[in-house]
């Protein structure tokens, strides 16, 4: 057993830090989630960038190096930083997303560990549907595997837009550039195809830690950014971040919870998503489509006269109207479309398949509905890119299905709004989530 | 915030020096990549709130008869008061549970019942002592910890009342297993976690339905930091136990922690009690939460602490995580908190 510090050979002595962030009150926050085949290093990699940028705190390093001594090995495994089930440090896989927090001075992060395990693609699509960003591992041993596709496909689909593929175990490959250029080909194909904002490649070592957090000199044909470089520069808060603005939706507050206030009158409690609501603004209740003002916008703080995408409010409209739970407020320009039928892309988790006729229970913003699948439209083929026709849907394929439900909803395209534009189903007897959804079929740039 | 200038600039991260381009033997091909990015019109603290708020109101919406847990420790003063916040100017439309161990720290009794006073809420208390007296679990002794046999004791609660959802203060940045828990963690009729089958939970649609008899924990604090916490607590005002400010206290030390002398604490052997200042950084079971050493008498002072600290919170605090490197995932399999 090597000393830790002797393991890593890049550390130096480490600052009397204990990798907290510093006491600024607002701070800006990047989601990031890592994903990618089993076995391509995910986990090892979360563990050397907390490592090499000091997040984590002596009495984890001892626990980390008891850990890898328990089980014969020779050097400390990084992977048990996010590896934390007994299963998962037995058998060396992920099975489900760890979750970590790291800082520096520039920016929070929350990152996404995700299991790379074909069996447990329910568990990577929980990570990514919340990041802003998707870190991609790939084997450069081995090249790009159909799961780094599928991947990549259920990331885009959820509306990751920005990635960064590290091109791991360049060590293995003796630092060859070919290798490295072949992923960087085969990346930006499927990144254009899949129509992704960003696409950077870097040749790593996840294990040694080169260009991680320190540049390497292993690779002196490359002169781009390291993965702390990229992550430190990617834009936070996007699109798909849980708390982004729409593309082209205008603002919305699905309703969670009716306050009544002291002097009688209501006031409708839920979270600002599409965009910033004023007070006098017109907005329309849906499904009812009756038209109202917004009187005031309160917060257990005070009245506000704006209230910003991703903020809890209380809000309080002009009219004396009917406005329950699972009822959506929305800006009178361009509101949600109201239906009852519609086509979606879904993520399907269950091991019995989804066919036709199949009843379940559907979860929209705040409003859950029984649901009734009236076609399987096709079934996305991640290898090709295309949608070709198919009669059911496996666990963990992605396809196009046409749902009626029982009452209407209040819809925008995932496209436009990633809140009022997702759904997910649920089984009706075991009342588990067993598929995501996203309003509208699948944008390709092919 | 003076505090926040001036940790900034005597900091010496090793991220520090990654400005944009200034990175020591950078290519000059990378700076352009570097780029400060424009951020969310809200900071990180509104960010955490807001969604906390969202996630307890989506819970009490969607569950018959919820529950909030309270020890009276900082995260779930935390927790307490953003359920306040969520339902102003109503009151909180759920009860507070308080799982007592008998183990108490007095200010830590007196500080409860002003809090959940203040909030205008219902306080139910469940005694370890009462599980024990019933044979529900075995006495341990008079000075052993009671942390493992709390959860005979939640359960039992959890059924007797029928409560369909507990919230939580736990986050995922306190230990390896919390770090792999849903925000809403599903529980089976035997009040049990099975980490290998949780339910996909994507965006922010947290999906709450359980079947009777079955339960859920939900954690609004997931995603927040221990310094998240003190920011907050700070930004917020909110009022804590004083123990989690420095005080000279007896103490001995024990298996490498300071625990403080008490009716169930005294020196054994060769431990000799002395005085030291000190302070907590978790209030448990007052038989296995050790005090760390500390002058930190404000707000400020604990978050200088905290950002300066080479040890974990749990690793500095609490006995009950040093039995197997598993302790965490197989209690909460029990259906510990």
């Amino acid at each position: 057993m090597r000393d830790i510090s002797r393991t890593m050979t890049k550390l130096p002595s480490p600052p009397p830090s204990g990798g907290q962030e510093l006491g600024a009150d607002t701070m800006d926050l990047l989601r990031f989630a890592t994903i990618g085949s089993v076995d391509d290093g995910k986990s090892t990699l979360i563990g050397r960038l907390l490592f090499d940028t000091r997040q984590l705190f002596d009495d984890q390093l001892d626990a980390l190096s008891t850990a890898s001594e328990r089980r014969g090995l020779d050097e400390v495994d990084l992977s048990f930083v996010t590896d934390g089930l007994r299963a998962e440090r037995e058998q060396g896989i992920t099975i489900d997303v760890a979750y970590r927090y790291a800082a520096t001075p520039h920016r929070k992060f929350v990152i996404a560990d995700c299991p790379g395990h074909v069996q447990y693609t329910r568990n990577m699509a929980t990570g990514a549907s919340t990041a802003d960003l998707a870190l991609v591992l790939v084997d450069a041993t081995s090249g790009l595997r159909e799961q780094t596709r599928r991947h990549v496909c259920i990331a885009a689909l959820l509306g990751v837009d920005q990635l960064v593929v590290c091109a791991n175990k360049m060590d293995l490959v003796d630092w060859d550039k070919s290798a490295y250029q072949g992923i960087v080909d085969e990346m930006e194909t499927l990144a254009r195809r899949l129509g992704l904002v960003s696409c950077t490649v870097i040749p790593i070592s996840a294990l040694n830690g080169d260009n991680v957090v320190e540049r390497s000199d292993a690779a002196p044909w490359y002169d781009g950014p390291t993965v702390l470089d990229s992550l430190e520069s990617a834009e936070a808060g996007g699109w798909a971040s849980q708390h982004g603005p729409s593309r082209g939706s205008g603002a919305r507050l699905p309703v969670q919870w009716v306050l009544r206030q002291p002097g009688g009158g209501r006031a409708y409690a839920g979270m600002v998503n599409g965009g910033p609501f004023r007070t006098g603004d017109a907005v329309v209740i849906l499904p009812q489509g009756l038209a109202t003002t917004v009187r005031a916008i309160e917060t257990a703080d005070g009245p506000l006269s704006r209230a910003e995408v991703g903020l809890s409010v209380s809000m309080r409209l002009a009219d004396d109207i009917d406005v329950s739970r699972g009822d959506l407020i929305a800006a009178v320009e361009d509101p949600p479309e109201v239906t009852d039928t519609f086509d979606a892309t879904v993520c399907w988790f269950h091991d019995r398949p989804l066919v036709a006729g199949d009843r379940l229970r559907l979860k929209h913003t705040t409003r859950v509905t029984p649901a009734v699948v009236e076609s399987i439209e096709g079934i996305f083929d991640v290898n090709e890119l295309a949608v070709s026709a198919a009669s059911s849907l496996r666990e963990n394929d992605i396809g196009i299905v046409r749902l009626r439900t029982a009452l209407p909803l209040a819809l925008d395209s995932y496209q436009a709004d990633r809140i009022t534009g997702s759904f997910v189903l649920i089984d009706e007897l075991t009342i588990a989530t067993v598929a995501a959804g996203m309003v509208g079929r699948p944008s390709l740039h092919c | 915030m003076d505090t926040a200038t001036s940790l900034r600039a005597s900091s010496s991260l090793p991220l520090g020096d990654a400005a944009p381009g200034g990175r020591p033997g950078h290519p000059d091909a990378s700076v352009t990549a570097l780029v400060r990015p424009v951020g969310h019109p809200l900071g990180h603290l509104d960010l955490l709130e807001s969604l906390a708020i969202f996630i307890i109101r989506e819970v009490a919406a969607e569950s018959e008869r919820p529950v909030l847990l309270f020890s009276g420790g900082k995260d779930s003063a935390v927790l307490l008061h953003l359920a306040a916040k969520a339902f102003k100017p109503g009151r909180i439309p759920f009860p507070v549970l308080h799982v007592d161990t008998g183990h108490n720290f007095d200010e830590v009794l007196t500080y409860r019942d002003a809090q959940v006073e203040a909030e205008g809420a219902r306080l139910i208390v469940s005694k370890v002592q009462d599980s024990i007296d019933q044979g529900r679990v075995a006495d341990p002794g008079p000075v052993a910890s009671r942390n493992r046999l709390q959860t005979t004791t939640l359960l039992d609660a959890i059924t007797a009342h029928s409560f369909d959802a507990a919230f939580g203060g736990a986050r995922r940045d306190e230990d390896k297993a919390r770090a792999k828990e849903r925000v809403l963690s599903f529980r089976n009729s035997f009040g049990q976690w099975d980490p290998k089958k949780q339910r996909p939970e994507l965006w922010q649609l947290y999906q709450g339905s359980v079947r009777p008899g079955e339960h859920l924990r939900a954690f609004p604090l997931s995603d927040w930091t221990e310094m998240d916490i003190w920011q907050y607590i700070r930004r917020e005002r909110i009022v804590l136990p004083s123990i989690y400010y420095a005080h000279t206290r007896p103490v001995v030390e024990r298996d490498g922690m300071l625990l403080a002398v008490s009716q169930w604490v005294a020196p054994q052997g060769d431990e000799v009690a002395r005085d030291v200042t000190v302070r907590f950084r978790t209030v448990g079971d007052a038989t296995c939460t050790g005090a760390v050493r500390s002058d930190a008498t404000t707000v400020d002072d604990i978050i200088r602490e905290v950002s300066t600290s080479r040890i974990s919170e749990r690793g500095a605090t609490r006995a009950d995580d040093r039995f197997s490197e598993t302790s965490m995932e197989d209690r909460k399999r029990e259906g510990y908190f």
